[in-house]
């Protein structure tokens, strides 16, 4: 007979929490950070908190990124937590990316388009050399002021070629007025609409879709795509509330969108132009903006009859594997107790060893091994 | 008959645009200092509690094609009755009740007679007012950050 431990720990598990907060905390000896200098001074930590948490929120993100000790992932988990506490009022009108306030917005692909390269505050073209003018308290640089504003609206890269039929035309709502697929609401599901996988796509792993893009472009996919547009600005959400019956202006938000443009060379029923990958993110972050866009154009292959043979093809697997709240729960729930499923194999590999030197045993074996 | 009253409808619906858009697109620390400036206040009492939800946030694939979910973004929602009887809502971004009890309220003033012009003077033309000297100035940043590509003529040689 053994004793079995069933329950126990919590004095153990408090006083870990108690610890963590202290080591939170660091040396008391330095100043406590406030989550106003996270949001203003870690802005783009604060954007991919917000994307991949798919809650658009700064205070938040900041408050859960000091919460989480910096650790993005679970900041990321907290603003999914959160999210589920609160009741959905409802959809907004879909926000317009033309009219957006840019900051900046550049194409890699046509140097001369209309309104102009705007480079904004980028880290392109930096010398990525640590400046250590910033380890003591930085420069007041402010920003250069032109003496004329842009203009209120920048022509997209779509707009510009939409004489010619040279870029594809995206697909429009769908006829029988069917809302888009949501996520939050509906399970994952097979085959996925362009309208789900972007969803997905757009509070995906930063990561995972940077490496499924980056693959895609070194062979294991097959896109060759150029960078249409970038841009990155505010853009306003209106709704409609059910009791006014017409939209309001309930704020703006900062979001980075990007076209990728690939080559497709015609069909029977099409002729040769332009598709496009899509990429639209919240805050600030061209790089999960691009990644996007790629696996978006990787993932229609079927539209333009590519034959699907690597990863970045597979919507299951792509789709899958894109949550880093889902994928970080089921990799990590491995350091939970798994007492018992470890005892069983215990005594599964024990029982096989002895059936495998059983059989390798001079004389009779079988009847040991047949025990 | 009807096309006017159907006219001057639309012209409430637009007002009530303005006023609430002007109020949610500022801080609620500018909106709340101007409220306070006024001499006098319409009576409000809250007709539900103020409340904390989320909206799910849409984009168009590829920019203006079909929609799809973006993702959500908390906003706080308000609804005010002044004395009377008028009722405004007020919906703005984050979680701040106050700030869209303030949005309420402009909502409410806008539809009164007696307070659409208060309203007008000394709320939404000073915000409307910072909100175009921001918005210029964000913009002339990014002006300051647009390529002036150098133009060289290739001469071809005599024709």
């Amino acid at each position: 007979m053994a004793y079995v431990s069933v329950k126990g720990g919590e004095r153990a598990i408090d006083n870990a929490h108690r610890w963590l907060d202290e080591k939170r905390r660091g040396d008391p000896g330095v100043a406590e950070i406030e989550v106003a200098q996270i949001r203003e001074q870690l802005s783009l930590a604060v954007d991919r908190v917000m994307a991949e948490g798919s809650c658009y929120d700064p205070e938040l993100a900041a408050l859960a990124l000091k919460q989480a000790r910096g650790d993005v992932t679970e900041a990321i988990f907290l603003l999914r937590a959160y999210r589920t506490t609160l009741p959905r009022f409802g959809m907004s009108q879909a926000v317009s990316t033309k009219d957006m306030a840019v900051q900046r917005r550049v194409s890699a692909a046509f140097k001369d388009i209309p309104g102009g390269q705007i480079l904004g505050p980028t880290f392109d073209y930096t010398h990525r050399l640590i400046n250590f003018d910033l380890a003591d308290t930085g420069p007041d640089t402010k920003a250069t002021l032109a003496s004329k504003p842009l203009a209120d609206q920048m022509p997209t890269i779509a707009s510009v070629f939409a004489h010619e039929a040279l870029l594809e035309t995206p697909e429009a709502d769908p006829a029988d007025g069917s809302e888009p697929y949501d996520l939050t609401r509906e399970p994952m599901a097979f085959p996925a609409g362009r309208d789900q996988r972007l969803q997905a796509l757009a509070r995906g792993d930063e990561g995972f879709l940077l490496s499924l893009a980056y693959a895609s472009q070194r062979g294991w996919g097959n896109t060759h795509p150029l960078c249409g547009e970038i841009r990155m600005g505010n853009v306003v959400v209106e709704f409609q509330p059910e009791e006014l019956g017409f939209p309001i202006e309930v704020g703006e938000i900062t979001v980075t969108e990007c076209q990728m443009i690939s080559n497709f060379e015609g069909s029977a029923e099409r002729p040769p132009q332009f598709t496009f990958g899509y990429g639209l993110v919240f805050g600030h972050n061209e790089r999960k903006a691009m990644s996007m866009a790629i696996v978006d154009r990787a993932l229609r292959h079927a539209e333009v009859g590519e034959a699907p043979a690597h990863a970045v093809q597979d919507e299951e697997f792509v789709l899958y594997h894109s949550d880093n709240v889902e994928a970080s729960g089921f990799v990590q729930h491995l350091k939970l107790p798994h007492y018992v499923d470890f005892q069983a194999e215990l005594q599964f590999i024990r029982r096989l060893r002895r059936e495998w030197q059983a059989a390798r045993a001079p004389g009779d074996g079988l009847s040991e091994a047949a025990e | 008959m009807a096309e006017s009253e159907m006219q001057q409808g639309q012209e409430v619906v637009e007002a009530r645009q303005r006023a609430h858009a002007l109020v949610a697109r500022n801080p609620q620390e500018t909106v709340r200092a101007l409220f306070e400036s006024l001499p006098d206040l319409p009576a409000t009492q809250r007709l539900r509690p103020s409340e904390t939800g989320l909206i799910m946030v849409r984009g168009r694939i590829g920019g203006d094609g079909a929609r799809f979910n973006l993702g959500e973004m908390p906003v706080a929602r308000a609804t005010m009755q002044i004395a009377n009887g008028t009722v405004g809502v007020g919906y703005v971004i984050g979680r701040d009740h106050d700030h869209a009890e303030l949005a309420a309220l402009a909502d409410a003033m806008v539809q009164d007679p007696a307070w659409r012009d208060v309203l007008e003077q000394h709320i939404l033309v000073p915000l409307a007012e910072q909100q175009a000297a921001r918005e210029a100035l964000e913009a002339r940043k990014a002006a300051a950050t647009k390529v002036e590509f150098f133009t060289m003529v290739r001469n071809r040689g005599p024709k």
